[in-house]
């Protein structure tokens, strides 16, 4: 290679300007090495680019304080291997505060459930417990009833169309009502009322106390009924819904005859 | 092997102090390069300063083979450069678009100290021929190969060359090297 020619060919000065190719990069760095002349050439060259290029340079002052604190920045993030670590436990953090969230709203919402079961409950509790003091005062009262020596018991037998049929009637003259315990009666069928007679005997004479329109849904099947007759017996009948205007003797259920007073 | 081989090497070992001797080498060049495409101080100030830091998380990237330590950091400058001035932000920004070459910065910078390279290069510049000018321009500030400069100034590519070289030889002249 002829030293003089190369450099006089003006590659070098290419070479520091970045203009060749990276074929040609590599060619001009081997021969280079293998020639010092050409490492001195390139040397200057670079020098009065250098001077050259920073002539340009405007007023801002330079310092490398400021790029250190840049590429320290840097350094710290390339060694830092914990980061990833530190991304996973913020990570899980957020799914666990996620979880107890869920959790939290989901156990508020069993507990208002069960405050609403409990609510329930208690008020149905407290209903029972109202039923069974207002049962406990009928029973008292039917007691008392039953024990007054003024109160005429009177017992209704079962008659030709419900033989096993019976009932009972406490009837209390100073009040003018009558207390029917018809347990011993059968369900009316659908469409049929029980209708209660106050019965004068001779002649055989009906007043009628009314239809027993509860009887199904009455649980103890006491019935308190008005009776300002002077009574000699009571019947009861299976009649139509609304009752009747005189009793069905063939529909009658039960029978009984009041106690001659002495 | 040389000291600057030295410290390029330490620098690609992520040697601080060595990068250090490396920039105060070379910042002012860099900066005079980026100010001659952008033409405005402060965003040359930080794109400078983007290029270093780059150029320091890149270190492994430069081989020797592939050309001057010098040549590789004045490419990254001159791409950052560029990109800045492909942003909008470049395009909205009022720029004065006349001093298209960088003997107009040299004219007009006021950093030029009174040293005798400064006093030299600005010789050197008001000497300096238009040819000598959009070439130097060209292939040292502006990043462009032998061929887009043959191109673009509509010379043979030889010419180009050897232009280039003779350019700068007087500039070496004038700054002693």
């Amino acid at each position: 290679m002829n030293i003089k020619n190369y450099i006089e060919s003006g590659i070098l000065e290419l070479y520091i300007a970045g203009s060749l190719s990276e074929n040609e990069n590599e060619e001009v760095y081997v021969a280079i090495k293998e020639n010092p002349e050409l490492l001195t050439e390139v040397l200057s060259i670079e020098s009065a680019i250098v001077k050259l290029t920073a002539a340009a340079k405007k007023d801002s002052e330079y310092s490398f304080a400021t790029i250190i604190k840049e590429i320290d920045k840097t350094e710290t993030k390339v060694i830092s291997i914990t980061k990833p670590k530190t991304n996973w436990l913020q990570y899980s953090g957020w799914a666990a505060t996620l979880l107890i969230g869920s959790t939290l709203i989901w156990s508020l919402s069993q507990n208002n459930k069960l405050k609403d079961q409990v609510a329930s409950e208690k008020q149905q509790l407290e209903q029972q417990i109202e039923n069974a003091s207002n049962s406990l005062a009928e029973a008292e009262k039917l007691i008392t009833v039953f024990r007054d020596k003024d109160i005429i018991s009177v017992p209704l037998a079962g008659q030709q169309v419900s033989p096993n049929s019976y009932a009972k009637v406490y009837w209390d003259k100073k009040t003018k009502s009558i207390y029917l315990d018809a347990k011993g009666l059968p369900e009316p069928p659908k469409g049929k009322v029980y209708q209660v007679w106050s019965l004068k005997m001779s002649p055989l004479t009906p007043t009628s106390l009314g239809t027993i329109d509860t009887f199904t849904a009455d649980a103890n099947k006491i019935f308190t009924i008005k009776n300002a007759n002077e009574s000699e017996a009571f019947g009861i009948t299976l009649e139509n819904e609304g009752g009747s205007e005189s009793p069905t003797l063939e529909q009658l259920y039960t029978l009984g005859v009041v106690a001659a007073t002495p | 092997m040389d000291k600057l081989d030295q410290l390029i090497l330490q620098f690609q070992a992520k040697d601080v102090k060595a990068y250090e001797k490396l920039y105060n080498m070379y910042c002012n060049s860099i900066s005079g390069v980026v100010n001659t495409i952008v033409k405005n101080d402060d965003v040359a100030q930080e794109i400078t300063q983007d290029v270093f830091i780059k150029a320091w998380n890149k270190s492994d990237s430069y081989s020797a083979k592939k050309g001057r330590f010098f040549t590789w950091i004045l490419n990254i400058a001159r791409n950052a450069a560029i990109d800045y001035t492909r942003s909008k932000k470049f395009k909205q920004s009022k720029q004065n678009l006349n001093s298209d070459f960088f003997v107009d910065i040299l004219e007009t910078s006021d950093s030029l100290d009174s040293s005798t390279d400064a006093i030299g290069i600005k010789e050197f510049v008001k000497k300096l021929g238009e040819k000598c000018k959009s070439v130097i321009e060209l292939l040292f500030f502006k990043g462009y190969t032998q061929k887009e400069a043959s191109e673009e100034l509509d010379i043979p590519l030889g010419t180009i060359k050897t232009r280039n070289r003779n350019c700068i030889a007087e500039l070496r002249t004038m700054v002693g090297v």
